[in-house]
């Protein structure tokens, strides 16, 4: 269980956690929502011990983060942060094989090299292993930076918005593999994600984060509202169940009214125009 | 099952990578070993290949015939200068490469971040100073090492600071080149036209100033160093993926940087104390062997010293074949004869 007590976090006058609390269960997918700028990324960074906060605790199984503590506790960490730009002379299977970095040694045994590639080969991307990591896309470099986080065999993973350059396969490919995973070996995953329905989809608990807090926090079926949207984002949405019980986002375009007002605007503008050449 | 016969398969191909890195490893060792002998060769005095090969395999206890004046010259001339090219190249290479990875910018090297500039500086203050009296032999190397050592524990408090990026540790290096060298040139200036002259002909960098006791020491120095390195190789090779991934797969930065800086420092520091400004070769050096093996430190940390130990090896055969008799100094031939060799390298690249 990751534990958060009383967190608060600052840069400056912007508030990014005030007071925060929540707890993080074993073998549950976790997803946070929330606007651009509301510190997301803050809260994964402080989670891994990157950021130090103002006050407040991060506990895992009962133990907190400390100084003293960030070696080991990173040790147990995957994280996979939300750059996804990979400019280096190293082949796929060699960024994989970082991922055990504490295993490698000057000569690569065969058993190390095989458990990387078969990281590769269960998101399918085994035939890209020998590849030059510079000749990707930045979606097939998300989903080798994902096998890397993999490798760690994390007792916690973290990804910073991990599906953000993916096409539709390699999303459900990620998200899929990840909720198995996670089930499977009792992680606690965490992700930052944007699209709501993908987070409705995957999510056994939607934390929804507004002005340094946690503004609702569950079962995305229970807690994401038409209200809610409207609260957080400020944008009108209808929502349904689907066929499986899981709530549907459907935004209203804005633009559709605001394009038709400025077409009305430029008739009168061009008509006045000919009406004064008259 | 058929994916078990692709992952083998994967394996192999890596293999194979790791052969031809192997192989090329192997040849620049054989190219070296060739510029190496050629610089024993040449000379006021040309000694036939011949000549040098016997010398050097009597000297390693094999029974060949050698001429006495062949076997003087090999020994206590040439051989000093010839082992010295290979070390101070090496070194440069590696604290090249290192630089490069630490920053995560190719152009990045000790002579760039001021660390060369301030060993200049120390050495020119010496000279100036009258070696305080002492030996200049002695002095004048100890004024270049404290001074590099100075200035490179600036950027290591720096490099301690927790949210410190590299682009400002290059800045705050090239801030400190100028510094140095404005320092240099105040030292140039109030000196007289003849300790002037002494300084300028330090700064030009050259080779003839080993001796057996000083090439034992940068050997120690560099290779003990480099063997620290590779102990590192594989978090470096993380720390390439950017700062915050090498984090996240357990690295300690800040600890990994300091420690790198200081061990490159030392290096440099010692290389430049007893050759003077050997300029460009930390960034060619590893900028060749990133494009001939990737950026696996296994394999990149090593061929950055065998190339930069080819590169200043050679150097030092034409800075003696460019003027029959006389000797180039050669900080000046490393740039003429490497910059148009780099330009090609680019431009090939882009293509």
């Amino acid at each position: 269980m990751l534990e958060v007590r009383n967190l608060s976090l600052a840069f400056d006058d912007l508030v990014l956690a005030d007071n925060m609390n929540f707890t993080l269960d074993q073998g549950k997918t976790h997803v946070i929502i929330g606007p651009n700028g509301t510190g997301k990324s803050s809260l994964l960074k402080t989670l891994f011990g990157d950021i130090q906060p103002q006050s407040g605790e991060v506990l895992y199984q009962s133990a907190a983060l400390t100084k003293a503590t960030l070696n080991p506790w990173r040790q147990r960490f995957g994280y996979m942060p939300q750059d996804i730009n990979l400019d280096v002379g190293l082949s796929v299977l060699e960024v994989v094989l970082l991922g055990q970095l504490n295993a490698l040694s000057l000569k690569l045994g065969d058993s190390l090299l095989e458990e990387a590639l078969q990281a590769l080969d269960q998101i399918g991307l085994l035939h890209l292993a020998n590849r030059d990591v510079r000749t990707l896309s930045g979606g097939q470099c998300q989903m080798i930076l994902f096998a890397q986080a993999l490798m760690r065999k994390p007792e916690i993973l973290m990804l910073d918005e991990p599906v953000s350059a993916l096409d539709l396969h390699f999303q459900q490919v990620l998200l899929d593999h990840l909720d198995q995973q996670t089930k499977q070996k009792g992680w606690i995953s965490l992700m930052i994600l944007h699209d709501l329905n993908l987070a409705a989809q995957y999510a056994d608990n939607l934390l929804v984060l507004k002005g340094g807090k946690v503004v609702a926090q569950g079962a995305p079926k229970d807690i994401l509202t038409a209200d809610l949207i409207e609260d957080v984002y400020g944008v009108k949405a209808d929502i349904q169940l689907d066929s499986l019980g899981v709530p549907f986002v459907r935004t209203q375009r804005r633009g559709a009214r605001a394009f038709m007002s400025m077409k009305d605007t430029l008739v009168t503008s061009e008509q006045s125009t000919k009406e004064r050449a008259l | 099952m058929l994916n078990s016969a692709l992952i083998t398969e994967a394996v192999n191909t890596q293999r194979r990578f790791e052969k031809r890195r192997w192989f090329v490893l192997t040849s620049l060792l054989l190219l070296l070993l060739c510029s190496f002998v050629f610089d024993i060769a040449t000379g006021p005095s040309l000694l036939g290949i011949q000549d040098v090969s016997n010398a050097l395999l009597n000297m390693l206890g094999l029974p060949v015939d050698v001429a006495r004046t062949t076997e003087v010259i090999v020994t206590n001339l040439r051989l000093p200068i010839a082992l010295m090219a290979v070390i101070v190249g090496g070194s440069l290479g590696v604290g090249g490469a290192e630089m490069q990875t630490l920053l995560n910018n190719p152009m990045a090297s000790p002579y760039t971040l001021g660390m060369a500039a301030a060993a200049g500086f120390g050495a020119a203050l010496m000279l100036y100073a009258g070696s305080l009296g002492m030996s200049a032999e002695i002095a004048v190397p100890v004024g270049a090492f404290v001074c590099c050592m100075l200035s490179a524990s600036l950027l290591f408090g720096l490099a301690m600071m927790r949210h410190i990026t590299s682009g400002q540790l290059i800045l705050s290096g090239i801030a400190l080149l100028f510094l140095f060298q404005s320092l240099l040139s105040l030292v140039q200036f109030v000196s007289s036209p003849e300790l002037s002259q002494q300084i300028l002909f330090w700064l030009f960098g050259s080779l003839t100033k080993a001796t057996w006791s000083n090439v034992a020491i940068t050997a120690v120095v560099t290779l003990s160093c480099t063997a620290v390195l590779m102990k590192d190789s594989w978090k470096l090779t993380a720390l390439r993926l950017g700062e915050e991934r090498a984090k996240s797969l357990g690295v300690n930065v800040t600890q990994l940087r300091l420690k790198t800086l200081i061990i490159v420092a030392v290096m440099t520091a010692t290389a430049t104390s007893f050759v003077g400004i050997i300029g460009f070769i930390g960034i060619v050096a590893p900028n060749i062997a990133r494009m001939l093996v990737g950026e696996d430190q296994r394999y990149f940390l090593p061929l950055s010293f065998l190339v930069g130990a080819f590169l200043l090896s050679s150097a030092s055969v034409l800075s003696k074949v460019i003027v029959p008799g006389a000797l180039f100094p050669i900080g000046i031939v490393t740039a003429i004869i490497g910059v148009p060799f780099f330009f090609w390298l680019i431009i090939g690249k882009r293509r």
